[in-house]
């Protein structure tokens, strides 16, 4: 790890002023640690954003969530309107990582945290999100648990986080201050498809801090269920959230969102459309799933994520729907 | 001498198991190595240093944390707990009997993390947070086996002490041991 | 009833394990991996590496000094331009910090003439060969009358081929050496290693000491399964680097190094081919062998010797060919040979009773032999049958409706399956030393390793009945070569071992004790090569079944295993609480290979791709159920003055074939490549 200045920051005003070209914020550093020890991020400086005003969760009359980006992966999950309101998304939370890191991690960097592709946790080898241009041997070599929708002859990662496929299904948006002042991403805008610069995670500028998440009320029977290949403790296959209002037999609203398919969360915006308006019945949901995964490309050894996708649409929408 | 290469040194403090620590760290120094290297307290473990393995948990600020990821230069003015202040004057804690009793560990190198995250996580059940397999998120959750199993899941044991964990788990802090 | 007696000291966090020996001053190595699969290094540029301050020492093969044996590949560390594998040490920076040392490594820059790494294990390889012999020293290949024949002869026929990947032992404690030469030119390792006597010995003559100039001193180690059996790399490279720097020296392999640079499983790919009478009676069986070693040293894994001595069957065969790729050099883990090999012996008996239509209880029952079918040897003691019908009665076999997918829970289907075990009982010669002390306590020494097995509590529990003295009176020092020579803690032969020489010890200063013991003690020692070699012939091996219970997840492909039972019949068993958690340990560990451990190897760039505990899993403890293991009194005199075979290894043995056959009878789906995982059954069910 090469020698880096750390400044604390005392609000978002001055962690901009102290960011300069090759800093980093740091907020739990769980991700952002684990990184600069594999020599994939070589920040100069870390500005510590911890310490901001960002640390609280809020709700506004209308039911709105403001969830600032210092607050725990622990304290927004086990948050006493989080779990009444927005089961989801505590639940989605709570499917990630481990207790102790949880109590580390914190919503702005798991919103930033950067893919598990082997290839782009190995500083030897080549990486067009690490250095450009030098190759993805992804596509070719190891992949199983990478993308099916999205991906790009240069990028084949996966985004890592189950909390934002939550946030994506939700709806939520994300609040920026830069340069340029405060701006508000909506979440499905703020991550990105790799295309040509995969080295780009996010629509984020140089500077661009995150300082708090703002979710919409939910009002409808939602899950979040992701597959593993270890019981807990483990990257996701594929996960989901969705949420489902039936009424007399008919889909009056849906959201759905996955994880483990793409380089963002994504939602599931041609599902939701097949959705709105037609009988929920299985054959509804499969001709949704259908309707989304049409648009799969899996590579040598990750088909297995279509199917998989597509039975945890059913089932998952299936007992939403029984629910109703 | 090129700027870049020379190490970045920070003061802080630590208050580590009650007794205050001042002391100069290199940026890049983690919780952990301070705690190990510098301080001599070797009780925390290094086994993957990735946050991956649990080994080195440890309190801070009363929270269950991988110490290996944790820089100890953001963490000035901390309260740390480490397995070896888990005990009281020399009195186990009921989980450190409790773990000798039920054989919850073999080689012993996870141990300290077990028993520092077990801490934590019996104090997080206290407070009724869920977790991701709790029925109802929204409702107090009763720490059964599968509970215990799932929120001690970050706290990997090669020897394959689980069965001896959850048993010293269900004994201290377990659904049965409810009042 | 006894519980570990140094458990005080390992949950206060007070055992000491290599890395954390105070030493004056010590400096921190940290080592550089070859960035090529496979060539000669051209050039190794360390200016900027050497331009950090609190750098103290670059070494790489340009400036190491010449080691006094170089006979073992893997050791001879920095000695030669060539890269054998990607991963291996080619460079090492040593520092006043560890983070110094880190960012030094890599800043160095070392130039290549790579080639194209040869990796890929495959069945017709055109450099596969036959060993001299595996590892144990057994012959590669045996053969008994006409298998050929008799398989086409036979009315039920089975031929299927397994694969299993590479595995890496992964104990939590990483590979460590705390290296210092003291002003006598001796040498001092704090080592995380399995076996003090060993090291001491091999350390000794890579730098041209005598074996009494080297202690290796290793009271803790934080788990071996076979991986620190051997000595590594790191322990050379740290006993060069602090003679390098005048300066004690620490270095702990980081995780992602220890997977090219500690040992592993090798892949195998194995083609089992049974022969059976309509009632299931074995006619033949056939085990051929394709496994892997190393460009550096042959390591042959005796993957087919435990086909050699479970059934009987008139006609068999069994071969071993191994190829040399560009890979690390593949080594011991828990249970070498039995592991894998037993997963497909005992996988195939279960797609053979399928085929009869017999249950795959009665089948193994039907074919079981009170003499080793190969060498003609009489069992010392087996007790397979027993161990399936207690097993069975325990587990609520009866009944089972053998169809597969016939149970169902929701959207999960339930399936169950047993497979035997099997474990040499082994007995290697040894030395103790026994001591009364003039304050009515006494002391027994031997460079025996407790790894977590438990080996200090079961030693001082023999020696304590040995002395007819009360436990607390008994003090039980292991893991330090100064103390009386001890075998390897390896093929599960520690308790059998060791306790011979630890009650052999406390026999002799029994005799020697009349009345109180003078200022300066009395002590006895024991050296039991003779008795070792004067053993009877026998087959010695402990045997057991297990089943399994999983859950199949219909839509996720997701498994997890529900129950898990082994009933093992294995001599005497000295301490009960130890003795269970070593069973359920291997138990676990079983699970792993089963349903998620695999080393991917990258076939362009020649190395295991998924090398921390993030990628390769490990059993969470959300994957492991309440494992139930219990054991047989089995009282066999053939075998040490204890009665006891080993114990540390037979609970893999068997634990990953229970698991597939119950993931079959839950899906009907035969998943021959471990680890069955979600893909694999989302592709196939």
């Amino acid at each position: 790890m090469r020698p880096f200045a750390y400044e604390r920051a005392t609000s978002a005003e001055d962690a901009l002023a102290r960011h300069e070209d090759g800093a980093r914020y740091l907020g739990g550093g769980t991700n952002l640690v684990d990184l600069m020890r594999l020599g994939v991020e070589e920040p100069a400086k870390l500005v510590d954003v911890t310490g901001l005003a960002h640390d609280r969760i809020e709700r506004t009359p209308d039911g709105t969530l403001l969830v600032g980006a210092a607050v725990t992966n622990s304290d927004l999950a086990a948050d006493r309107t989080v779990r009444e309101e927005f089961p989801m998304l505590s639940r989605a939370v709570l499917a990630g990582a481990s207790g102790q890191l949880r109590n580390l991690a914190t919503v702005g960097g798991n919103l930033l945290q950067r893919t598990r592709c082997s290839y782009f946790q190995d500083a030897s080898k080549p990486c067009n999100k690490r250095n450009p241009g030098s190759g993805c041997p992804a596509r070719d070599g190891e992949h199983h648990n990478l993308a099916v929708l999205g991906h790009s002859d240069a990028c084949v990662a996966t985004h890592p986080s189950d909390m934002a496929v939550a946030l994506a299904a939700l709806g939520a948006s994300v609040r920026v201050v830069g340069r340029g002042g405060e701006r508000t991403v909506p979440l499905g805008d703020f991550h990105r498809l790799p295309g040509a610069e995969p080295q780009r995670d996010t629509v984020l500028e140089p500077g661009d801090l995150v300082t708090a998440v703002v979710v919409p009320p939910l009002r409808m029977p939602a899950a979040y269920r992701k597959v593993r290949e270890r019981a807990s403790f483990a990257f996701a296959l594929v996960s989901i959230a969705a949420a489902l209002d039936v009424r007399d037999g008919t889909v009056r609203d849906a959201r759905l969102a996955l994880g483990g398919v793409a380089h963002k969360p994504w939602r599931a915006g041609r599902a939701e459309d097949v959705l709105r308006g037609a009988p929920a019945t299985e054959e509804t949901f499969a001709r949704a799933a259908d309707a989304e995964l049409a648009a799969a490309e899996p590579l040598r050894d990750n088909a297995y994520k279509v199917p998989l996708a597509r039975n945890l649409i059913v089932r998952t929408l299936a007992e939403l729907g029984e629910g109703s | 001498m090129d700027s870049e290469a020379t190490p970045v040194v920070a003061a802080i403090a630590l208050v580590v198991n009650g007794t205050e620590h001042r002391l100069s760290v290199d940026t890049r120094a983690s919780l952990l190595d301070v705690l190990r290297e510098y301080l001599g307290l070797t009780g925390s473990k290094k086994g993957c240093d990735h946050g991956q393995c649990g080994a080195c948990t440890v309190l801070l600020d009363g929270r269950r944390a991988n110490s290996c990821l944790a820089l100890a230069v953001a963490h000035d003015g901390a309260e740390i707990v480490t397995v070896e202040g888990l005990a009281e004057d020399g009195r186990l804690s009921p989980l450190q009997e409790a773990f000798i009793e039920q054989d919850a560990f073999q080689c012993g190198y996870c141990t300290p993390g077990q028993l520092c995250s077990a801490t934590g996580m019996l104090n997080e059940a206290e407070q009724g947070w869920p977790s991701a397999i709790t029925e109802d998120v929204a409702a107090d959750p009763v720490l059964d086996d599968a509970e215990i199993r799932e929120r001690m899941s970050g706290n990997l044991c090669r020897c394959g002490a689980y069965r001896g964990i959850v048993a010293a788990l269900r004994e201290v802090g377990g659904e049965g041991a409810r009042p | 009833m006894t519980h570990r007696i140094e458990g005080r000291e390992k949950v206060t966090g007070k055992a000491r394990y290599a890395y954390e020996y105070p030493l004056e001053a010590p400096a921190y190595v940290s080592a550089v991996q070859a960035e090529a699969g496979k060539g000669e290094i051209v050039s190794v540029d360390a200016a900027s590496a050497r331009r950090l301050p609190g750098v103290l020492a670059v070494l790489s093969c340009e400036n190491a000094p010449q080691l006094a044996s170089r006979s073992n590949g893997e050791l001879a560390v920095f000695q030669s331009r060539t890269v054998s594998y990607r991963g291996q040490f080619v460079a090492a920076v040593v520092a006043e910090t560890l983070e110094t040392a880190r960012e030094a490594a890599r800043l160095l820059r070392i130039e290549y003439a790579a080639e194209a790494p040869d990796v890929r294990l495959r069945d017709d390889h055109p450099g596969l060969y036959r060993p001299e012999e595996i590892n144990t020293g057994v012959p590669a290949d045996t053969e008994m009358g006409d298998p050929e024949a008799a398989l086409s002869d036979s009315d039920v026929q089975v031929d299927v081929t397994y694969t299993t990947p590479a595995e890496h032992n992964n104990p939590m404690e990483p590979h460590t050496t705390v290296a210092h030469w003291n002003e006598d030119g001796s040498l001092t390792l704090y080592e995380s290693t399995q076996g003090a006597s060993t090291h001491q010995r091999t350390i000794a003559r890579i730098f041209g000491l005598d074996r009494e100039q080297v202690r290796v001193v290793s009271p803790h180690v934080g788990g071996g399964f076979g991986a620190k059996g051997t000595p590594r790399p790191n322990a050379v490279l740290a006993a060069m680097a602090a003679r390098e720097v005048g300066r004690p020296v620490k270095f702990a392999v980081p995780r992602q190094q220890m997977y090219a640079t500690t040992g592993y499983r090798t892949p195998t790919i194995q083609r089992l081919r049974l022969g059976a009478a309509a009632d299931g009676t074995l006619n033949a069986i056939v085990h051929d062998v394709v496994e892997q070693t190393s460009t550096v040293r042959e390591f042959a894994e005796q993957t087919a010797a435990p086909t050699r001595i479970m059934y009987r069957a008139p006609h068999r065969r069994t071969t071993h060919r191994v190829v040399a790729l560009d890979v690390p050099t593949p080594s011991w883990m828990r249970a070498p040979g039995e592991t894998p090999g037993m997963y497909a012996l005992e996988s195939a008996l279960d797609e053979l009773a399928a085929a009869a239509g017999i249950d795959p209880v009665e089948l193994r029952i039907r074919n079981d032999t009170d003499h080793e079918p190969e060498s003609g040897l009489p069992f010392s003691s087996r007790n397979l049958v027993a161990c399936l019908r207690e097993g069975a009665e325990r587990f609520g076999w009866a009944g089972r409706d053998p169809a597969p997918r016939s149970r169902r829970a929701g959207r999960r289907l339930v399936g169950t399956g047993v497979a035997a075990s099997t474990y040499p009982a082994r007995l290697n010669p040894g030395r103790a030393t026994a001591r009364a002390e003039p304050d009515g306590t006494f002391t027994v020494r031997i460079a025996a390793a407790d790894i977590g097995t438990g080996a200090r509590t079961a030693l001082a529990l023999l020696a304590a009945e040995t002395l007819k003295a009360d436990l607390g009176r008994v003090r039980m020092e292991v893991g330090d070569s100064s103390f009386p020579t001890a075998s390897v803690a390896g093929g599960s032969s520690g308790t059998a071992s060791w306790g011979t020489a630890v009650v052999r010890a406390c026999e002799a200063l029994r005799e020697r004790l009349n009345g109180a013991v003078p200022p300066e003690g009395v002590e006895a020692s024991a050296d039991t090569r003779d008795e070792v070699e004067a053993q009877e012939r026998y087959a010695r091996h402990a045997f057991g079944a297990q089943f399994a219970e999983v859950e199949v997840d219909v839509d996720t492909g997701e498994v997890r295993v529900s129950r898990m039972l082994g009933v093992f019949a294995a001599g005497r068993i000295v301490n009960p609480v130890t003795a269970r958690s070593q069973f359920v340990g291997g138990m676990t560990m079983g699970i792993g290979m089963a349903l998620m451990e695999e080393s991917v190897m990258d076939e362009r760039f020649g190395d295991y791709l998924n090398r921390d505990l993030a990628q390769y899993h490990v059993p969470a403890c959300a994957d492991v159920p309440d494992i139930e293991a219990v054991w047989l009194e089995e009282s066999d005199p053939h075998l040490n003055p204890m009665g006891a075979k080993g114990i540390g290894e037979i609970g893999i043995v068997g634990a990953a074939a229970a698991i597939g056959n119950a993931v079959h009878h839950a899906t009907g789906v035969r998943v021959r490549d471990l680890p069955i995982t979600p893909p694999k059954l989302l592709a196939r069910g």
